[in-house]
C-alpha cells in the first residue's frame, strides 16, 4: 500500500492524557491502573480508568452526545493539537473530502445500563434516555464527525478488541480508492458493567494490576480511552521523518468466540499480510507492540505466532500494563505508542511484568530500552478471532 | 466505482429467499406481506447453534443462500457484516442482569454481545480465514456496509461477501429502537465480469445530498423504512429487473449514495 502519514495524533488513557504526559508514564515505568472503584463494581480486579475530574462537557450543540464514551472521545480530540489539525485539513480538503472511521467496542452501553436502573413499574426507560446518540455503536463515529462537520463516508467498525486497529485499514481503502483525501481514525472505549461483569463471568481478570507474559499472568485489567490519528497521503510541511502506516493485515482465526486459535494461526496471516502489504520482510521490523492482553492463552498463542513469522530476537512487548486493555481502544492507542517509540527513539518495556514466562519464545522486554527504530508492528486480536496488525514506520525524505 | 454482483439473498416478511422474492420485487407479482419464519441455517454445529439468537442466525442463513446459490464454498470470500446495532435481545438480558441485585452476565450471552458475533460465528461455521470486517453506521448501515464492500473488491482485488442484517429490538428497547421487522440481504461482489454476473453497479457518492428514492410499491416502502437493513430494497429490486436502473440511498451526514444497476 501507499503509505499514509500519521500527521496528527492524540491520545488519552489512564496513563496519560496527551503525548507528554504518556511518553512521561512509559519512560516512568508509571501504570495507569488502580483498584477497580468504577461506578458502583463490587469485583476484585484493578482497572485503567480516566478521571472524571479530566471530562469536560460535551460541546453544548452536541448535548445529545453527552454520554461517558463521547466525553472520553472529545478529550482526547481535544489534546495534542489534534482539534487544530483536523480544522486545518477539513478548510484544505473540503468537509466532504474527510472520512471518519472510529473502533469501539461497547461504544455508551453504560448509559443503557443506568437507565435500565431507572425503568418504571411497567418496565419502560426513563424518558430522557437517548440511545442513538450514546449506546448505538456508530455514535462515536457520528460524535466525531459531527464535531468537526465532516461529511465524508463515515462507520464504526466493532470487531471487539481488534476494532480500532481495522478502523486504520478501512481509512487505507477508502484513502486509496480515492473517497477521502485525509481521514480522522481512532478508537474509543469506556469503562461499562458489560464489560467489567462480562470479562469477570468468564474468570479473565486479573486480580491487581495485569501483567503480560508474566510467568503468574491472570487475565487482564479493563481500561478506558481513545487515540486519533489524523492520516494524509502527504506529509506535514517541513516534517523530513514523517511516521507512516506502512501496511495492514486481517484475518479469522475460524476457531472459537472468545478463545485464541491454539497454534496463533490467525495472528499469523494478519502480521504476514501486514508485511506484505509494506513489501517488507520481517527482518525489517525493529519492534513489536504486541497486543499481549495478559491472559494465560492469548500471550501464549501470539509468542507462538510471533516466533513464527519474526524468529525469537525481535525486541517486543505489550503496553498493556501502562493502560490497561482499553479493547475498541488499543488498536489506536497501541499503534500510537508505536509512533511515540519511533519518534523518540525509545522501545517501552512491560510495566508489571516481573518474572516473564519462560516457556516463552520471543524477545521480551521487561525495561525500556533506548534505541532508534524505524519500524514497528502493532497487534490487536479479537473476540469472534478477529486479528490486525499495523506496521508503522518512519519514510525518510 | 464499478464492480459486478455475482450472486443475492434476502430474508424478510413476505420476501422469503432470492427465489420468492425476485417476481415479487421486479413487479411481476403482488407483494404479500408474511412474517418471516425464523431463518433455518445448517452452517453452524448443533452445539454452537443453541448459543445463537435469532440475529446471528438471520447472518448466517442469508450470506449462506447467496454463496449456496452459486455454488460457492461458504469458506472462499472475504466479508462484510453491516448492521445497524448489536443485537438486542442480548443487550436486555444483559442489562437486566446488570440492573439487578446479582451481575452474574452469561459467558456466553457476553460474547454474543459483541457486535461482530455473527462474524465470529461465520467463521467458525465456515473454517473461513478471509478478513471479515463489521461495521455499524446506525441508520445507514447499508450505505457504508456497500461501500466499504465496494472498496474492497476494488482497492484489495478480491471478491467480498455484504451481509446487511437487522432484527427487532425486545421491549423496553423497542421504544427507543424501533425496528418494524426483520430484514437481512446479502450480496456476493466481485470486480470482474463473470459468466454468472446478475449486473453491473456503478457507486459513486453525490456531491450534495440527492432525495433517497423510495420504492414505488407503498408496502414495499413501508418494508423499506422500517429497518436500516431494508434500504438495500432498491438495489435488491433493481436486480430482480431487465432495466438499467438510478437511484439514491442515504448515508451518514445527510449525504446519499447513488448506484445504477445495469442487469447482465
Amino acid at each position: 500500500m501507499q503509505p499514509l502519514y500519521l500527521n496528527q495524533f492524540a491520545i488519552a488513557s489512564s496513563a496519560g492524557i496527551g503525548l507528554p504526559a504518556t511518553v512521561r508514564a512509559l519512560v516512568e515505568m508509571r501504570s495507569g491502573l488502580a483498584k477497580c472503584a468504577f461506578e458502583t463494581t463490587n469485583l476484585d480486579t484493578f482497572a485503567g480508568q480516566i478521571a472524571d475530574s479530566a471530562f469536560e462537557p460535551v460541546r453544548a450543540d452536541l448535548d445529545a452526545f453527552n454520554c461517558r464514551n463521547n466525553r472520553i472521545a472529545q478529550l482526547c480530540l481535544r489534546q495534542d493539537g489534534f482539534e487544530q489539525a483536523v480544522t486545518a485539513a477539513r478548510d484544505r480538503y473540503g468537509a466532504a473530502r474527510i472520512g471518519v472511521f472510529i473502533g469501539t467496542s461497547t461504544s455508551g452501553i453504560l448509559e443503557t445500563e443506568l437507565a435500565y436502573r431507572r425503568r418504571d413499574a411497567e418496565g419502560a426507560l426513563p424518558p430522557d434516555f437517548r440511545y442513538a446518540q450514546t449506546h448505538n455503536t456508530y455514535s462515536v463515529a457520528w460524535f466525531v464527525q459531527s464535531y468537526f462537520s465532516l461529511s465524508g463516508p463515515s462507520m464504526a467498525v466493532s470487531t471487539a478488541c481488534s476494532s480500532s486497529a481495522k478502523a486504520f485499514a478501512n481509512a487505507a481503502r477508502m484513502m486509496a480508492a480515492g473517497l477521502c483525501d485525509a481521514a480522522v481514525v481512532g478508537g474509543v472505549d469506556s469503562l461499562c458493567l458489560t464489560t467489567l461483569y462480562g470479562f469477570g463471568s468468564l474468570g479473565l481478570l486479573a486480580a491487581t494490576g495485569c501483567r503480560p507474559f508474566d510467568t503468574e499472568r491472570d487475565g487482564i485489567s479493563i481500561g478506558e480511552g481513545a487515540g486519533m490519528v489524523l492520516l494524509e497521503r502527504q506529509p506535514r510541511n517541513g516534517t523530513p521523518d514523517a511516521i507512516a502506516l506502512l501496511g495492514t493485515g486481517e484475518s479469522s482465526d475460524a476457531y472459537h468466540m472468545s478463545t485464541p486459535h491454539p497454534e496463533g494461526l490467525g495472528a499469523r496471516m494478519a502480521m504476514e499480510q501486514a508485511l506484505a502489504s509494506a513489501d517488507l520482510p520481517p527482518e525489517a521490523v525493529d519492534y513489536i507492540n504486541l497486543h499481549g492482553t495478559g491472559t494465560r492463552s492469548n500471550d501464549a498463542t501470539e509468542d507462538k505466532a510471533v516466533c513464527t513469522v519474526f524468529g525469537r530476537d525481535t525486541p517486543c512487548s505489550s503496553t498493556k500494563g501502562w493502560t490497561g486493555h482499553t479493547l475498541g481502544a488499543c488498536g489506536a492507542i497501541d499503534a500510537i505508542i508505536c509512533a511515540l517509540a519511533i519518534e523518540q527513539g525509545f522501545m517501552p518495556g512491560s510495566v508489571n511484568t516481573r518474572a516473564l514466562d519462560p516457556t516463552m519464545g520471543l524477545h521480551y522486554l521487561l525495561e525500556n530500552q533506548r534505541a532508534p527504530l524505524d519500524i514497528a508492528l502493532s497487534n490487536s486480536f479479537g473476540f469472534g478471532g478477529t486479528n490486525c496488525s499495523l506496521l508503522l514506520g518512519r519514510v525518510r525524505a | 466505482m464499478r464492480l459486478f454482483v455475482e450472486s443475492v439473498a434476502i430474508l424478510a416478511p413476505g420476501l422469503d429467499g432470492w427465489t420468492a422474492a425476485r417476481p415479487v420485487l421486479a413487479g411481476e407479482k403482488p407483494y404479500e406481506s408474511a412474517p418471516l419464519a425464523p431463518p433455518a441455517t445448517d452452517l453452524l454445529p448443533a452445539v454452537e447453534r443453541r448459543r445463537t439468537g435469532s440475529m446471528v442466525k438471520m447472518a448466517l442463513a442469508v450470506g449462506q443462500a447467496a454463496l449456496n446459490a452459486v455454488d460457492r464454498p461458504v469458506d472462499s470470500v472475504a466479508t462484510v457484516f453491516t448492521s445497524s446495532g448489536g443485537d438486542g435481545d442480548v443487550i436486555n438480558d444483559i442489562c437486566i442482569t446488570l440492573a439487578g441485585p446479582d451481575r452474574q452476565v452469561s459467558p456466553t450471552r457476553f460474547h454474543n454481545s459483541v457486535h461482530n458475533a455473527p462474524a465470529g460465528y461465520w467463521g467458525i461455521a465456515t473454517h473461513s480465514h478471509h478478513p471479515s470486517t463489521s461495521l455499524c453506521g446506525y441508520d445507514w448501515s447499508f450505505a457504508i456496509g456497500l461501500l466499504e464492500a465496494a472498496v474492497q473488491v476494488q482497492v484489495d482485488r478480491r471478491e467480498v461477501l455484504l451481509v446487511a442484517f437487522d432484527t427487532p429490538y425486545p421491549f423496553p428497547l423497542a421504544a427507543v429502537r424501533s425496528l418494524a421487522h426483520p430484514f437481512g440481504s446479502a450480496l456476493l461482489l466481485t470486480r470482474d465480469r463473470g459468466t454468472r454476473t446478475l449486473a453491473e453497479l456503478e457507486i459513486t457518492l453525490d456531491a450534495s445530498a440527492t432525495p433517497v428514492t423510495p420504492m414505488s410499491n407503498p408496502a414495499l416502502e413501508q418494508l423499506r423504512c422500517g429497518n436500516p437493513s431494508a434500504r438495500a430494497l432498491p438495489l435488491l429490486a433493481a436486480l430482480a429487473g431487465t432495466q438499467v436502473q438510478r437511484f439514491s440511498v442515504e448515508r451518514d451526514a445527510g449525504q446519499t449514495l447513488s448506484i445504477a444497476v445495469r442487469p447482465s
